[in-house]
């Protein structure tokens, strides 16, 4: 289990994190959910008291990272891919984290079978494609066979082989009972992997729960009809108290459920070409909730804000 | 004893510090042999000091290999993998230090003894016996010197963290600050006599009167007031207090 209390980190004037508390349960996935910088590897690093924090506490199990014996046997992590010598094969690599860790030499071959890398396991690690990079930190990651996995935008820049190998690798972890916490900018990747979910933006917590709970707190639930009397139908919804939006052909319902449409509508003899109520997506739920704490947003016309724009011409 | 091995897996297993020995053995060897070759008896006999004339070349590249064995970490992120394997940085750290010097003063000793072995393989009638404390110390204070100069790398390494930086502060220091101290009016000569290279070199080319000594017969010699073997005491502590500071700043920053 990782707790998280009033976590915060400033680098200078920023705060990249902001009085975080969250905790990760044991035996799941935990999608750590929030956009480009909005702290999750900050947070990742204080877990693993890499970084430390300016105020606030993490803790595995109830002890700091730092107190732990052999740390890499209770937790593993892949913060970044890249995270080798590129001259150093995959091999040696992991001996010397076997070594620190006292492991037996034949670990490294299990590991190294597990992600399969035996063939390339004395090519030099520099010559990876990020793919193969991934599978060399996975493998390091459970090196030690922990309990606790990190990992940090594991499937960014895979291919989608890459992407389904981690995302079936990541729940056979979780069924072999061991915690799983995973950050992501990608919501449909969340919804694929993850059980709970920890959302924050701009370093502040949003939403701790699970990925259910996520979208139905977030998504006002909506029903879609179509008529041909849609504008009789709009004002006795309406009349009725029920928000209405044009959707082209279509009418979009919010706070009334379809029962209660579809009896309005044979109460007044209106009939009905469709009525179908509208799931929320994940994608829905996460725009709505961080809309507001989006570190770099893209001004409305489309354009670069001027500072970008100054900035890249410099460059140039 | 785990975080040495741990420490000489990750500096063997890397192409660079092989590259770096050997470039110090062929710079320091392959200069004492040229020393020895055109060494004429009449102006100034080859003597065992004369055979260690190179050792200055090998300490940069020696200094060269142990900053990339700590900037390379920081470069690709290796050290971060370090301190998630093992969380106690300054263990870790002196852990690192300890087995690049270890490197350092075996690289010191084979050039050493490899220039005064070709010198007497080229001058076989020159008698280059080593018999007094000032000629063992000439030969085998070498090493000595190098694995002190490697902990001073390590340490500007961890506080600098970029190779080219630290590099640069390093040789500039070593190879033109020392030197050129002494062109200061007045101070000058009192502070080099107090730099920390040039203390470290007492040991080597320290004749108990270096001024009774023909230039071309050594390694320019040293100035320091101290005796050889305070002098690389003071040196020793000076890396000391250099790896120390190193320690607490990595300590107290992000990795």
């Amino acid at each position: 289990m990782i707790e998280a209390t009033g976590l915060t980190k400033h680098y200078g004037r920023t705060v990249a994190v902001d009085n975080l508390s969250f905790t990760v349960s044991e035996g799941k996935v935990t999608g750590f959910l929030g956009p480009n910088g909005a702290g999750k590897s900050t947070t990742m690093r204080m877990i693993l008291g890499l970084d430390r924090p300016t105020a606030g506490d993490v803790r595995i199990d109830g002890q700091h990272y730092w107190d732990l014996h052999q740390p890499l046997r209770t937790v593993g992590a892949l913060l970044d891919a890249k995270w080798v010598h590129p001259n150093r094969s995959a091999r040696a690599h992991l001996r010397w984290l076997a070594a620190a860790t006292k492991l037996p030499k034949r670990r490294i071959d299990e590991v190294l079978d597990l992600v399969g890398l035996t063939a390339v396991a004395d090519k030099n690690a520099g010559g990876f494609s990020l793919g193969m990079s991934q599978r060399l930190g996975i493998a390091a990651a459970l090196l030690g066979d922990p309990k606790v996995l990190l990992f940090d935008e594991p499937v960014n820049g895979l291919d989608p082989e890459g992407i389904l190998w981690i995302r079936k690798f990541m729940h056979k972890l979780a069924d072999e009972g061991r915690t799983v916490f995973v950050s992501s900018h990608l919501l449909s990747e969340m919804a694929q992997t993850a059980q709970d979910l920890v959302v924050i933006g701009r370093g502040k917590l949003i939403h701790q729960g699970t990925v259910d709970e996520f979208i139905a707190h977030a998504t006002e639930s909506t029903v879609l009809v179509r008529s041909p009397e849609l504008e009789k139908l709009g004002e006795y919804l309406l009349a009725a108290g029920a928000g209405i939006s044009d959707d082209g052909d279509a009418l979009r319902v919010s706070g009334m459920d379809s029962p209660a449409i579809g009896e309005l509508a044979a109460a007044r003899q209106i009939t009905l070409h469709e009525l179908s109520p509208q799931v929320g997506s994940l994608e829905q739920a996460f725009i709505q909730l961080t809309g507001d704490s989006v570190e770099y947003r893209t001004v409305e016309t489309g354009r670069l804000a001027p500072d970008v724009a100054a900035s890249q011409e410099e460059r140039a | 004893m785990t975080l040495l091995a741990v420490e000489r897996i990750k500096l063997f297993t890397t192409r660079s510090p092989w590259w770096c020995t050997l470039i110090a053995l062929v710079l320091t060897i392959g200069f004492g042999a040229l020393m020895a070759g055109t060494s004429d008896e009449a102006i100034a006999p080859l003597n065992v000091a004369a055979t260690q004339f190179g050792y200055g070349f090998g300490l940069v590249v020696v200094m060269v290999m142990a900053t990339l064995a700590i900037t390379t970490e920081y470069r690709f992120s290796t050290i971060r993998a370090t301190f998630l394997a093992v969380p106690n940085r300054p263990s870790t750290l002196v852990a690192k230090a300890t087995v690049v010097a270890v490197l350092a003063a075996v690289v010191g000793e084979i050039a050493a003894f490899g220039s005064w072995g070709i010198a007497g393989a080229i001058k076989p009638n020159v008698d280059l016996a080593i018999n007094t404390a000032y000629e063992w110390r000439a030969v085998a204070g070498v090493g000595l010197v190098y694995a002190l100069s490697a902990v001073v790398a390590v340490a500007v390494g961890v506080l600098i963290r970029h190779s080219a930086g630290a590099i640069a502060v390093l040789l500039i220091w070593n190879q033109l600050v020392e030197p050129l101290v002494q062109l200061i009016p007045r101070v000058g000569d009192d502070i080099h006599k107090w730099m920390p290279f040039n203390i470290a070199n007492k040991l080597v080319t320290g004749n108990p009167d270096p001024t009774t000594r023909d230039v071309l017969q050594g390694p320019p010699p040293s100035d320091a007031v101290l005796g050889p073997w305070p002098a690389i005491g003071v040196f020793a502590a000076f890396a000391a207090v250099l790896l120390g500071i190193a320690i607490v700043v990595a300590n107290r920053r992000d990795a």
